[in-house]
């Protein structure tokens, strides 16, 4: 009886919020401005993901239409191939530096000069200066630094009437060499969204910790830190789904070598499938590559809104 | 959501760009007015060589007034990468370059390209030797037409040689070069460049090594699966000399992050005495140097690549074959202005000018550098030319075999595993 009721009421309450929309415009407000980005999403969106996951099942190298296929001989390839294995792992180190080197340094950094003085404004843009630097440009650039024959490092060791070194076709130093300008390139950013939420943390709260005697660091530690979490998790995010994208620096730098060691996944699908003309082979690339970036977007979001609301 | 996409958003915005560039530029030149137009799509090339296509699309369109003919350039690698889709949609050219191989053989199978056996049998194909029509040939149908080839050969820097007391006259076969490279290097003399961060100048030594080792015939039946196909004894001996060679430590310091642009340069300034390049880096290697003056004619000589024991292929050449395809349904003025600009007239100006060295039976006389002639001569006297692995694989294999040849270099691969490497791309291509 309860239960009838109950379900009746549910009932007209929705007749009765439909009727209310309708009545109100809204309704037909939802219907004509949600095609316009239903469709575009799905064009360029929707689309595009659906072609890819199609044409990773055939082999074909861009002519005519696939015809070829060959089930899920591209991604069983995908995955026993060296390479790739490579570019995951570097794909995953460049996460864990992004996490556990840059933004602490951020931090760190944001700390020292979150406060608005001109001394500071200067810091703040000097530190901000290699995210501004297109990737192309800061790959360039060091490239060059990394030179052993005219580069800054051949000058340094030159100097010092050694041998010079050759970072960039060095096997083990090469990536690290990749991971630092990273780093370089964008703790920048990362430590603008911390001066932001550090500016909004109330001055009272670190006026009260300080009166009670708390030392500098340990205002940031328990004040500071705790009320700009949002923040933290929010730049977490990025540096994570950054990390998955990096191509542009990568490339100039050493364009995924020597002997295919700087990989990461997206110049891995570059060179293996677009500039060899394996469509369908970069298409199964590029879906491990989707599924990669959901997944992790999918736990990170739902993990740190639950503890957002803990 | 976005945000996932936005690398492959960026490629698609710089193709795109590149795409719509080409598009815009394509539409300029149909809005000519003339009764039929033909458009040809070159790579990007030197200023010399764009004003040699203007002259010769000057004297055609003086005698043909209804046709009007536009040359678009695109940038090599985007060229590569545009092309596919270029062919496939309305604004396909109507003359594109090609390198032929696979990469013509997929245009061909996909049904992108007009069939020129019939037009080169009358008079056309016999201007040309045969290897240069065979680049073009798939199955006994022609498909293309040459316009020029290149040899893969040692730059060689006489004066660096002469202090390590080395003729280069004898330099003949792969153990004189073995010797040449320890009696250089007891000189403290960097033996031979490389600008092994580019893949395809180190793909010289693995590709022009099996060519001597397999021949042509030995590449064409390991295309087709005979005797092991790429792991066959002659690829897997390739890489063992390749690795060999590189334990002598011939190339300079830092050699995987030298491009090839560098390597030229760095052999004008005289700091290696050898460099395996193609014959075209005389100029270019002139004007990256220091000086601009590279290294002086008098010391400077190009000598083909040397023989090896047992060698198949030692009579057989290794280089570029570059041409031009037609597209299916590109008019007959298409192919007769095709075969006005590969004409002897035209072929003899190219050489006469220093583009390139062409491939039309003596067009060679009027090659003006001794270093041109010397590379038509290996040419002439060569039985087969074998065109660059990277290209007459396609692009997949080809890029795998960069691949290999740099690895092996630095021995961080073994022979057998790099050759097995290439089979499985030429299996899955």
């Amino acid at each position: 009886m309860t239960i009838m009721t109950r379900s009746a009421v549910h009932k007209r309450s929705t007749t009765d919020r439909i009727r209310k929309n309708v009545v109100s415009g809204r309704l037909s407000a939802v219907l004509i401005l949600l095609p316009p980005a239903l469709i575009l999403f799905s064009l360029f969106v929707i689309l595009p993901l659906v072609d890819a996951a199609y044409y990773s099942g055939f082999s074909w190298n861009g002519y005519g239409s696939p015809s070829d296929f060959v089930g899920t001989e591209n991604y069983r390839r995908l995955l026993d191939h060296s390479v790739f294995h490579t570019a995951l792992w570097n794909t995953a180190k460049l996460i864990l530096v992004s996490l556990l080197v840059q933004m602490p340094l951020a931090l760190g950094l944001a700390l020292l000069v979150y406060r608005r003085t001109p001394t500071n404004t200067l810091f703040r843009l000097v530190f901000f200066l290699p995210y501004i630097l297109a990737e192309v440009a800061a790959g360039l650039i060091w490239s060059f630094v990394f030179d052993g024959d005219y580069g800054i490092t051949a000058m340094m060791f030159q100097a010092l009437g050694e041998d010079s070194v050759y970072v960039l076709s060095d096997h083990q130093w090469a990536f690290p060499a990749i991971m630092t300008v990273i780093v370089w390139k964008y703790f920048g950013f990362h430590m603008m969204i911390y001066i932001a939420a550090l500016q909004g943390v109330p001055n009272d709260l670190v006026e009260a910790a300080r009166l009670e005697g708390a030392r500098p660091r340990q205002i940031a530690w328990f004040v500071q830190i705790p009320m700009i979490k949002h923040a933290l998790v929010v730049s977490g995010f990025f540096a994570i789904i950054g990390s998955l994208q990096i191509f542009d620096i990568i490339i100039p730098m050493t364009n995924g070598g020597p002997s295919n060691s700087t990989h990461t996944i997206v110049t891995y699908l570059y060179s293996f499938g677009l500039s060899r003309l394996n469509i369908g082979f970069g298409s199964a690339a590029a879906v491990v590559l989707f599924v990669l970036a959901i997944a992790i977007a999918f736990f990170y979001q739902r993990n740190t809104t639950r503890e957002g609301q803990a | 959501m976005i945000a996932f996409n936005r690398p492959d958003c960026g490629h698609m915005v710089r193709r795109n760009l590149v795409a719509a560039i080409a598009v815009a530029s394509v539409l300029g030149s149909v809005a000519a007015v003339a009764d039929s137009s033909v458009r040809v799509l070159r790579v990007e090339v030197s200023d010399i060589e764009k004003q040699y296509y203007n002259d010769v699309v000057a004297e055609y369109e003086a005698q043909h007034p209804d046709v009007d003919v536009e040359f678009e350039y695109i940038a090599n690698e985007a060229y590569k990468t545009r092309l596919p889709t270029l062919l496939q949609s309305d604004l396909r050219p109507d003359i594109y370059y090609s390198w032929g191989g696979e990469g013509l053989r997929d245009q061909v199978e996909a049904g992108f390209v007009r069939d020129l056996t019939e037009p080169m049998q009358e008079g056309w194909k016999e201007l040309y030797p045969e290897s240069a029509v065979s680049a073009f040939t798939l199955d006994g149908r022609v498909y293309g037409a040459p316009l020029y080839a290149t040899v893969v050969g040692f730059w060689v820097n006489t004066a660096l040689t002469d202090q390590a007391g080395i003729d280069v006259e004898a330099l003949k076969t792969w153990q004189d070069l073995e010797a040449a490279v320890a009696a250089l290097k007891d000189k403290g003399i960097t033996p031979v460049v490389v600008g092994a961060k580019d893949g395809w100048p180190m793909h010289f030594y693995w590709g022009a090594l099996a060519t001597r080792l397999a021949g042509g015939d030995g590449i064409e039946a390991a295309r087709n699966g005979e005797n092991g196909g790429f792991t066959g004894d002659a690829f897997v001996r390739a890489g063992e000399m390749l690795q060999e060679f590189a334990q002598l430590e011939p190339f300079q310091s830092g050699f995987m992050s030298t491009t090839y642009e560098r390597a030229s340069a760095m052999f004008g300034d005289g700091e290696a005495a050898l460099h395996l390049m193609g014959d075209w880096d005389y100029l270019p290697s002139r004007e990256r140097s220091v000086s601009g003056e590279g290294v002086p004619d008098e010391n400077l000589e190009f000598i083909a690549f040397p023989t090896v024991a047992e060698g198949a292929g030692n009579t057989h050449s290794f280089g570029g074959m570059n041409g031009f395809a037609v597209t299916r349904g590109a008019s007959d003025e298409a192919i007769d202005f095709l075969r006005f600009l590969l004409n002897e007239e035209n072929q003899r100006e190219a050489a006469r000018r220093g583009i390139f060295v062409p491939v039309a039976h003596g067009s060679e006389e009027e090659l003006l550098t001794p270093y041109a002639r010397r590379a038509a001569d290996i040419l002439a006297e060569s039985t087969f030319h074998q065109v660059f692995l990277d290209q007459a694989l396609g692009t997949s294999v080809g890029a795998t075999v960069n691949d290999i040849s740099a690895d092996l270099a630095q021995g961080v691969t073994t022979p057998e595993e790099a050759a097995e490497r290439v089979e499985e791309a030429w299996q899955f291509r």
